[in-house]
């Protein structure tokens, strides 16, 4: 039944959520620390013990991936809705920001997969 | 016939916003294949159309929720909320294979770590040097140079203005049409042809959808390896930004 996977989900995110909000009070940050992080753990966590016991069914299944199949239209309902003329007045930041990041990260794959390469290629 | 356009737009604004989004998406499907040849994904295509069209909608109506201020389209209020954005994203965790990943060993966490904090420093490095000097700006700038996903939770969870987060946004989305846009040119000199490579490729670079268009335009078989560590960013991400790398970030300010 699709509704489990879905329930499961979100229970997950429940708990989740519920743990990052304890652990905002317990750092005092005003603010949920890593709730959707900790979810995800819970669900891979789930996952395993479901598969192991034999009790991931393709309807369980499909109640979990038809949400992570919505999240780039949900991210794009989310753009949709963000106050973009109010941030355009830091659109070079944007640029610049972007330009930097991926040039370091292409060096650092480049760096890292050629240490890698020594060893076991 | 208003009447009946009035009672629907009130009536079923979330459903509106399913076809809306539904439409947007295969509007950018149609131009990644034609205008792009598929190089820049669909989806990076959405995304950007959907800020556009935010900024469209803050210019007409003078709010502050972009599109959503339109009648018509504040379903995506709720589409695009705080409620359903966390619910999707926890979901694509499912799709992870944790004995596949422990192959990647302890190089793909390396790769997966370096990916977030360095990003997350030069995000925010950069903001303090455009003027932002409280924290939680700060930290959703960083975040949301690790991935356009990343920015958003953290600003969320930090309370992040509205203007911070848009900004956040698209240097995350900025970062993800790049890393597609660029990765095939780059792919030899980063020694991208191998799964290894790949699943390092997809810890440092982050964004899924950077990381699945970049890879597919280079070479498909790559595409998984590099999905699986991707997968993995937005969750550490997520789980550092707003704490480990915000409470840093607050120290040092």
């Amino acid at each position: 039944m699709a509704i489990y996977g879905t329930a499961l989900l979100a229970l997950c995110t429940l708990i989740g959520v519920a743990l990052g909000e304890a652990l905002g009070m317990a750092l005092h940050v005003k603010a949920n620390v890593g709730g959707v992080g900790i979810a995800m753990m819970l669900l891979i966590a789930a996952r395993l013990w479901l598969a192991r016991t034999g009790r991931l069914t393709p309807g369980l299944k499909l109640g979990v991936e038809f949400w992570a199949f919505m999240y780039i239209p949900i991210v794009v309902a989310m753009a949709a809705q963000q106050n973009v003329l109010a941030a355009l007045e830091g659109g070079p930041m944007a640029v610049l920001t972007g330009v930097v990041v991926v040039a370091i990260c292409f060096g650092l794959v480049a760096l890292l997969s050629r240490t890698a390469g020594t060893h076991h290629d | 016939m208003i009447e009946i356009a009035h009672k629907v737009i009130a009536d079923q604004s979330l459903v509106l916003a399913f076809a809306a989004v539904g439409a947007l998406m295969w509007i950018s499907a149609m131009l990644s294949r034609l205008l792009f040849a598929g190089r820049i994904h669909a989806s990076a295509i959405a995304i950007m159309a959907a800020l556009a069209l935010a900024w469209y909608g803050g210019i007409i109506t003078g709010g502050k929720k972009g599109l959503a201020d339109v009648p018509a389209f504040a379903g995506l209020l709720l589409m695009g909320g705080a409620m359903l954005r966390d619910f999707a994203i926890v979901a694509t965790a499912f799709e992870v294979d944790p004995i596949e990943a422990r192959k990647a060993g302890l190089l793909g966490a390396f790769a997966l770590l370096l990916g977030t904090v360095v990003p997350f420093a030069v995000g925010a490095g950069i903001a303090w040097s455009f003027g932002y000097r409280d924290a939680v700006s700060l930290a959703t700038l960083g975040a949301g140079a690790v991935t356009y996903i990343v920015g958003p939770v953290t600003g969320a969870a930090l309370g992040a203005s509205s203007p911070v987060m848009a900004l956040s946004i698209a240097t995350g989305v900025l970062k993800a049409v790049l890393v597609m846009a660029t990765t095939p040119m780059a792919a030899r000199f980063m020694g991208l042809n191998n799964p290894r490579s790949a699943m390092i490729f997809g810890g440092l670079a982050g964004t899924v959808s950077g990381v699945a268009g970049g890879l597919a335009a280079t070479d498909e078989k790559l595409v998984p390896y590099g999905a699986l560590t991707a997968t993995f960013h937005t969750g550490l991400g997520c789980l550092l930004a707003p704490s480990v790398l915000f409470l840093i970030v607050k120290a040092v300010v």
